[in-house]
């Protein structure tokens, strides 16, 4: 921020963050700090409250970033305002985390007394520090009897190198030393500062859509002052507004007169849609505009795709109107038109991870009640053609001509992993079967930190479940995409009875197609069930078949007695049969159950 | 092809079941409705219940000539002589009986019930099914049965001496039942049998004691390549010896077919009477699906208050009907007739879909060459696996 002879500190205002791997006790120390500040009443107090969306709540993790404002009277007898910025813990939200981040001025880390420090915390630190952070560590869960955080501390200093001497030691559940945590904000957090004479300079923070009031934007103001009524300019998109309302979060929506420099709220201002608004903007007065807007923030780019059906056809159009309502809130996750001769009409989709996936997949059949099958994740790969264009390739389906194809290339990313010593053996072999390279090993105690390049399409098939399951879950994981590299790819098709079923095609290295294509195969024979006939599942690169299996066909389903008393309860087990038909595909004259989709991707190594 | 003559795959015929749903013991692998009393059943008081069910059913179901009675349990054979004279006579009461009528009963083969049975034949019985269930005692015993092999085929003896008609049943693919065990003891009922043959598969039925035990992995069922190897070879003996299938699961020689049970397969009329039992009786032009309060006692006294017990009745739609009449008809050898699906569904059924389970050999066409009314039948390949083709054609 340029600093200018009239910028001056706020002193009574303290914007912070809190960085925290799943699990760490992020949430339950947000409420206990809006508990302990009095920001709701006992009765209002619903477990994390911050985490407003149901999958949050269950996850246990953030998405959409949030705030609350706290009232803090100190020890010095002063009473503070402590703006805090919750922000998404897990890798495919890095956006989110960023924009939150340049929000405040500093971050408690919140560190797991016995769990210790996890690949997702080292990232979002980084980030932190990054955006010129002062960082205060918190050892959480000191209660446990498993706590180590002489050791933990330890490990601050070396992973992260920040002094953790005096880290601040507490739980969260408990409520211990949550006033430690509150005197650490005041005193060993900066303000911030900023001119409150200037032209109105404040950061678009982010947005959603609140049935009742329209778009919501949330604001850090920096310079200048913030009033209901104020002509304000995006200065991004050149939107001018009116704000018809403005408030903080308490965590409640409260009205206020204005915001100043330091300071962090809502607006409201007759917004149509989500889109109109972009985060990172700069939002300025119309009449006196900044001559400094912020730096912005590049949008966030898909990096997963999948192909998203409705189970019944007639769904399509309950399919596109849910996903237009999750675009409101969501604009980082995209959807196109797909056609599928195997599964008919629906959406080629795209997405920041795989978790995102997994959360845009829950919230349409839990908040839209849709039943869907989805395709195997794919990435974006660039395919160079030997006209000399570029094509880029979102679906194995639309595979160009063999003939036509000088390379293929696939995005590369560099992951970092942290794991408890005893499962590094495992999880480096699950790394160099994924086609990895080691960049980097060092060990902290009895913790290993590996660093290995790998191709994003070896992570999308289900890199993150085996990953949990060798490590009994205590490993973590994150990653940035670094590169495109050209590779040796092929498309891999899946024939059910000598039909390819384009759903389940997938680009593969090809030193990988073989046991791909097995294990594929081998998984498909145990989902689809015995039909009339024999049924070969075979995969194939271009013509040649490398792996087979067949169901052979149902050899007895009756002959049991059937006299008057059991018409009807044959009729009702013909009619559930049908009504299981529904949730297959048919492919030739062979049905698919859509588990079939999901599982055959989920599969063992 | 019946020994009715008022009855044929056109003409279904009235039947009439009456269910005695008590026995002396719970069978482990029975899901019927039977139930165990340890005092004695007032048979008169449920003698007057029944009478009074059939004056309404009569009534419902006015004018009808009853071509087949048929007394199931539960174990009817607990029930005295003069018990089913009375409930014959209170039949006669409200309904008008062909003098051709089969008169079928189940009973059990224990030596006591068989004193029983030239009385039952006296009291207007005129076919007698037989529970002998296996002909080796090993497997009687683990089939929970009361009674012996020797019992068993005294009570058969003594039975085509009093009967003109007999049949009995086996219950086959028991749990690690060899093929060799089984032709052997085929063989010998085929010997024994006079002209029909009822062979089930040992099926594990939800809430039976079978089902316990296999899910506690005490029971191991015989698996799905061996009970069809089994099926087979008593498709061959039986058809060899003269008693081919007529049914999935029953056997007889041309002519000697049951009447009652065939109504059921011709998807023709039935009335249910007595605890649980289901009837689909034909009301102003719909097809009324009925099922009997299940619980004896229960029964017995709503019938006493209010002459009837029926506690579901559903108007079949047009759909159901035809699915019902396929589910039963591709049972039998002589099929169904599509012009009849025709008519009860609305639709014929989907051409393509005949056309394709005949090209696999699972479904054909049978009857006259170019007979008006064509008859599709399933082929002996599908019949063990029946439901996946009736799923595939409906």
């Amino acid at each position: 921020m340029r600093k200018t002879m009239t910028t001056h500190s706020f002193d009574q205002i303290r914007n912070f963050s809190i960085v925290a791997h799943i699990d760490h006790g992020k949430s339950t120390l947000a409420d206990r700090l809006i508990q302990h500040t009095g920001g709701l009443t006992q009765r209002e107090m619903v477990e994390q409250v911050l985490d407003s969306m149901d999958i949050e709540r269950e996850r246990g993790i953030t998405i959409k970033a949030q705030t609350v404002r706290l009232d803090y009277k100190a020890k010095d007898g002063k009473t503070y305002i402590l703006n805090l910025m919750d922000t998404p813990g897990h890798v495919d939200f890095a956006y989110e985390v960023s924009r939150s981040l340049a929000a405040c001025e500093g971050s408690l880390l919140v560190v797991d007394a016995s769990q210790g420090v996890e690949a997702q915390t080292l990232a979002n630190v980084y980030h932190a520090l990054d955006a010129g952070h002062d960082i205060v560590p918190v050892l959480n869960k000191v209660d446990l009897p498993a706590a180590e955080p002489e050791r933990i501390k330890e490990q601050i200093e070396e992973v992260i190198g920040l002094d953790a001497s005096d880290a601040v030691a507490i739980s969260a559940k408990t409520g211990l030393n949550i006033e430690g945590v509150l005197e650490a904000i005041v005193t060993r957090l900066p303000p911030p500062k900023g001119d409150e004479t200037a032209p109105l300079k404040a950061l678009l923070v982010d947005s959603w859509y609140d049935a009742y009031l329209g778009v919501v934007v949330l604001v850090r103001v920096f310079n200048g002052v913030l009033k209901k009524g104020s002509d304000i300019t995006m200065l991004g998109t050149d939107a001018r507004y009116v704000v018809d309302r403005i408030g903080v979060f308490r965590p409640k929506m409260s009205d206020v007169d204005q915001l100043g420099p330091g300071e962090v709220g809502f607006i409201t201002a007759q917004i149509k849609q989500v889109a109109d608004t972009r985060v990172g903007d700069t939002i300025t007065e119309t009449r006196r505009k900044t001559t400094d807007p912020l730096p912005g923030f590049k949008p966030a780019q898909p990096v997963v795709f999948c192909g998203l059906f409705p189970v019944d056809a007639a769904q399509f159009e309950d399919l596109r109107a849910a996903m237009g309502r999750l675009r409101l809130n969501d604009a980082s996750f995209s959807y196109e038109m797909e056609s599928s001769a195997a599964l008919g009409f629906g959406f080629r989709c795209g997405f920041l991870g795989l978790l995102h996936l997994e959360i845009i997949q829950e919230r349409l059949a839990r908040e839209f009640n849709l039943d869907l099958i989805a395709t195997a994740p794919s990435v974006i790969y660039k395919i160079a053609l030997r006209d000399d264009t570029e094509i880029e390739l979102h679906n194995p389906a639309d595979m160009p001509d063999i003939m036509k194809i000088e390379t293929i290339s696939e995005p590369w990313i560099r992951a970092t992993i942290l794991t408890p010593d005893e499962y590094l053996g495992a999880i480096l072999k699950l790394c160099q079967d994924r086609r990895g390279s080691q960049v980097d090993l060092n060990y902290v105690g009895k913790r290993a930190m590996v660093v290995y390049d790998l191709p994003l399409n070896e992570v999308v098939f289900d890199f993150y479940d085996r990953l949990k399951s060798i490590s009994k879950g205590y490993a973590s994981f994150d990653y940035v995409i670094t590169e495109y590299r050209a590779g040796d790819l092929v498309k891999m098709s899946i024939l059910v009875n000598a039909e390819p079923v384009d759903a389940l095609s997938m680009l593969v290295h090809k030193t990988r197609a073989e046991n791909r294509g097995r294990a594929m195969c081998e998984k498909l024979k145990e989902l689809i069930p015995q039909h009339l006939f024999q049924i070969p599942i075979q995969a194939a690169i271009g013509g040649k078949i490398i792996a087979r299996e067949t169901i052979s066909a149902l050899r007895k389903d009756v002959t049991a007695k059937c006299y008057g008393g059991d018409i009807s309860r044959k009729r009702k087990l013909l009619d559930k049969q049908k009504e299981g038909k529904k949730r297959m595909r048919q492919f030739g004259k062979v049905e698919i159950p859509q588990e079939a989709f999901i599982a055959a991707l989920k599969m063992d190594d | 092809m019946t020994l009715d003559g008022k009855t044929g795959p056109d003409e279904p015929g009235f039947g009439l079941y009456l269910h005695w749903p008590f026995c002396l013991a719970k069978c482990p692998y029975c899901d019927f409705n039977s139930h165990v009393r340890h005092e004695a059943v007032d048979q008169d008081r449920f003698v007057r219940a029944f009478n009074r069910s059939l004056a309404y059913q009569a009534r419902l179901a006015p004018h009808r000539m009853v071509t087949s009675i048929f007394f199931g349990g539960g174990t009817p054979s607990l029930m005295a002589p003069k018990t089913v004279e009375a409930l014959l006579a209170a039949i006669q009461t409200h309904f008008s009986v062909s003098a051709k009528a089969e008169i079928s009963m189940e009973a059990n083969p224990t030596s006591v019930e068989a004193t029983r049975l030239a009385d039952y034949r006296r009291a207007g019985v005129n076919r007698l099914s037989i529970g002998v269930q296996a002909l080796n005692d090993h497997d009687l015993k683990a089939l929970g049965r009361k009674h012996s092999v020797e019992e068993a085929i005294a009570a058969i003896q003594l039975a085509q001496r009093s009967f003109e008609r007999t049949s009995f049943d086996l219950i086959y693919a028991r749990p690690a039942q060899t093929v060799d065990d089984w032709r052997q003891e085929l063989m010998q009922a085929i010997d024994l049998a006079a002209e029909h043959l009822s062979l089930y598969q040992l099926t594990i039925e939800p809430g039976t004691m079978f089902e316990q035990r296999v899910r506690a992995g005490q029971l191991k069922p015989l698996g799905d390549e061996d009970a069809r190897r089994l099926f087979d070879i008593t498709q061959d003996i039986c058809a060899s010896r003269g008693l081919p299938a007529y049914e999935i699961s029953n056997h007889a020689r041309p002519g000697a077919e049951s009447i009652h049970n065939l109504t059921y397969w011709r998807y023709g009329e039935y009335a249910g009477l007595g605890p649980g039992a289901h009837g689909r009786l034909l009301i102003n032009g719909q097809r009324i699906a009925l099922i009997q309060e299940r619980h004896p006692e229960t029964w017995l006294k709503t019938i006493e208050a209010s002459d009837d017990a029926t506690i579901e009745r559903d108007v079949l739609t047009t759909e159901q009907q035809a699915h019902e009449l396929v589910l039963m008809g591709l049972r039998l050898r002589e099929g169904i007739s599509p012009l009849r699906y025709h008519a009860l569904a609305g639709s014929a059924l989907a051409a393509e879909k005949i056309d394709w389970l005949v090209a696999e050999g699972l479904l054909e066409w049978h009857g006259p060459q170019g007979a008006n009314d064509p008859r599709l039948r399933a082929t002996a390949k599908a019949l063990p696996v029946l439901n996946a083709v009736i799923e595939a054609l409906l």
